[in-house]
């Protein structure tokens, strides 16, 4: 079978959906050359009208797709690195959100906001690493962080789909992962429903993007020791809350890794709701970046802010010893 | 009955129509100040007072399938565009018969079957929204044009910059109206606005023209010119309308006693009623009738607003998600 990169799950979205629907179309910065590889092949498909380049205007943009949006379009932007949201945020949270509510249902705004490599971690510094996405599931926002090839195809294209904004997050440490699958077997993934990528029954790992693969592999490592269930939300709003409560009916013991800032980050709201609503036999933990983290630029540095599998091994073993 | 059907009769571009208009802004802000007062408008409202002919002289030159997207400052241009005063004087009191079944109130009024997307409480960012529409209207292979209306204050924001950049390098068929009344809330354009405001459109080579703001058929006339050509695929323009507001900012300032105009300036600027202006050109006759027609139409809004009923507090989060989605409550239970 084929192999298919997390990369090329997210061209193979959009030249699907570009087909699918003419109402569709892609916008961004150097979109049309695909710096970022994820729109390659678009322009020379789709034509000029349908993959626009746009100035480095993100605020202007993003509401241009808005107003398009409101005549029935479905934009997919791509940005190029994740900070250019805070620049947008107005635009996305403020406006393009608050559209269906304000106007009493007369309009809808199906905007795709997507950010490959979204959190990196290869020297990219304060203004280029940060991973975003639980201020806009706090924003109400729609917020995805597919993990894999086929949930990035999935999602992606659930997304397009959707009636309201979505912003789909890719993560850097995902985009070179591939998968062995049939491409024929790509399809939509629902919004708000998580994934077992591992039974278990000691302890849930609820784990998102990139971090699925070290939880898995963390889990894979203790097998035979501790049995490690690693429950991927996929959305992080919605939540699959219903997903979440059944593993920890089953385990009762949660460990949470999460690559964003500890502070009201999506760790603590998942740690909240399981305290309120599921019977947790101990406390739970949760591994994350700090409080109010700015990535610095050398690599030993970097590193030392980013959750990684030692982490998480020993939150697993501190909740496994109560 | 027949009087109202002559009066309606008149097309809005002309005298009669544009009178009409001015008088029904007029008319239907001076009644929202006093429910303000009373307590049926919740949360206060900006008043149009002295902008009439901007909205207007521009919506006369529209068409009804034209889009506008507007300001916190937005009934006269939701009126001048067609939307039902009754309805809007609903949103305004917060009813569920609104234009936006109350959840919008003033500073949100929207009304897309009048081509209404929106007025907008952040100051500048209509702008990009409108060029959005123009170009997906113009890749529809229709040619309607999309109008944003904006104050002084407006040219000094980053998108709006951006968004007219959009809008003249990809031509699209958009009208920046910039309604100059002086002040942004208390600062005065001179003390905030470096160089012109039509230095701002013809820095995107973008015909911009400056226009009284007080005549509705000065601005009627340099909006056809620049709906016209926006029409024909000729691009944006920027008209600038010197124009005065009347009242305060916001109802607010009514009770704070904010004072930034002395009493002079304010007299002096109401000695240009667009009201006036515009009724000059009418017969006595003719504005009696029409200054008719408005009082029963604003008083049948009253009515309709006072007598609606509130939105049901269970659906306060109707219309969040487009999709039906719903959220979780907030209520600890």
């Amino acid at each position: 079978m084929p192999w298919l990169s997390y990369r090329k799950a997210l061209n193979r979205a959009l030249v699907d959906e570009l087909a699918r629907d003419p109402a569709v179309f892609v916008l961004g910065e150097d979109v049309r050359v695909a710096v970022s590889n994820v729109t390659a092949g678009l322009l020379k498909r789709f034509g000029p009208d349908r993959v626009l380049d746009t100035p480095l205007s993100e605020q202007a943009f993003t509401s241009f797709a808005t107003g398009a949006a409101l005549r029935g379009r479905r934009p997919v932007i791509e940005f190029q690195i994740p900070a250019l949201l805070y620049l947008a945020f107005e635009q996305i949270v403020n406006q393009a959100h608050k559209f269906s509510l304000m106007t009493g249902g007369q309009t809808r705004v199906p905007v795709t906001y997507l950010v490959p490599g979204s959190g990196s971690r290869t020297g990219w510094a304060g203004q280029h690493s940060d991973h975003p996405y639980a201020l806009f599931a706090h924003a109400g926002v729609k917020t995805v962080v597919p993990a894999t090839p086929e949930d990035a195809y999935g999602l992606l294209t659930t997304a397009i789909r959707d009636d309201d904004p979505v912003v789909v997050f890719a993560p850097a440490a995902a985009l070179d992962v591939r998968v062995d699958l049939d491409h024929d077997g790509l399809a939509p993934v629902p919004l708000g429903v998580g994934r077992v990528h591992r039974e278990g029954e000691d302890v849930t790992v609820v784990a998102v993007g990139h971090l699925v693969h070290d939880a898995v592999a963390v889990a894979e490592e203790l097998a035979g020791d501790v049995s490690v269930e690693v429950f991927d939300p996929r959305t992080v709003y919605p939540f699959d809350w219903d997903g979440l409560a059944a593993s920890l009916a089953k385990t009762g013991r949660l460990v949470v890794v999460d690559d964003s800032n500890r502070m009201c980050g999506i760790a603590a709201e998942v740690l909240a709701t399981a305290a309120e609503g599921c019977d947790l036999v101990v406390p739970p933990v949760r591994v994350t970046r700090p409080d109010g983290a700015v990535v610095p630029f050398a690599r030993g540095l970097d590193l030392a802010v980013q959750p990684d599998r030692a982490q998480l091994t020993a939150a697993i073993r501190k909740v496994l010893k109560q | 009955m027949a009087l109202l059907t002559a009066v309606a009769a008149h097309a809005p571009d002309s005298d009669v129509g544009l009178y009409r208009t001015v008088r029904l802004i007029r008319r239907f802000e001076e009644r929202a100040v006093e429910l303000v007062r009373s307590g049926d408008i919740i949360g206060g409202i900006h008043p149009y007072t002295g902008q009439e002919a901007v909205a207007a002289g521009v919506c006369a030159a529209l068409r009804v399938d034209d889009m506008i997207t507007s300001t916190h400052r937005g009934h006269g241009h939701v009126l001048a565009k067609g939307a039902d005063p009754a309805r809007t004087l609903a949103e305004l009191a917060g009813r569920a018969t609104g234009l936006n079944r109350g959840r919008g109130g003033s500073m949100h009024a929207a009304d897309f079957g009048s081509g209404i997307l929106g007025a907008n409480a952040i100051v500048g960012a209509n702008g990009a929204i409108t060029a959005g529409a123009a170009w997906a209207a113009r890749q529809d292979g229709g040619d309607q044009v999309a109008v944003s209306f904006f104050g002084d204050g407006a040219v000094n924001q980053g998108v709006l910059l951006e968004a007219m950049n959009l809008a003249a390098l990809w031509r699209l068929p958009t009208l920046f109206v910039c309604e100059n009344n002086g002040y942004a809330t208390t600062l005065t354009v001179t003390d905030a606005v470096a160089g012109t405001i039509t230095g701002r459109g013809e820095a995107f080579g973008m015909p911009s023209v400056t226009v009284d703001g007080m005549d509705p058929r000065a601005v009627l006339d340099a909006a056809r010119e620049a709906v016209d050509r926006a029409r024909a695929g000729g691009g944006p323009s920027l008209v600038e309308c010197l124009t005065y507001r009347f009242d305060a900012h916001h109802t607010w300032e009514h009770k704070a006693r904010v004072r930034y105009r002395d009493d002079d300036e304010v007299r002096s600027g109401r000695e240009r009623d667009p009201v006036e202006i515009q009724g000059a050109r009418l017969t006595c006759d003719e504005r009696t009738s029409v200054d008719a027609d408005v009082e029963a139409v604003v008083d049948a809004a009253v009515a309709f607003a006072l007598d609606s009923p509130h939105p049901d507090p269970v659906g306060a989060l109707d219309h969040l998600y487009a999709t039906g989605m719903r959220a979780r409550p907030g209520g600890g239970g």
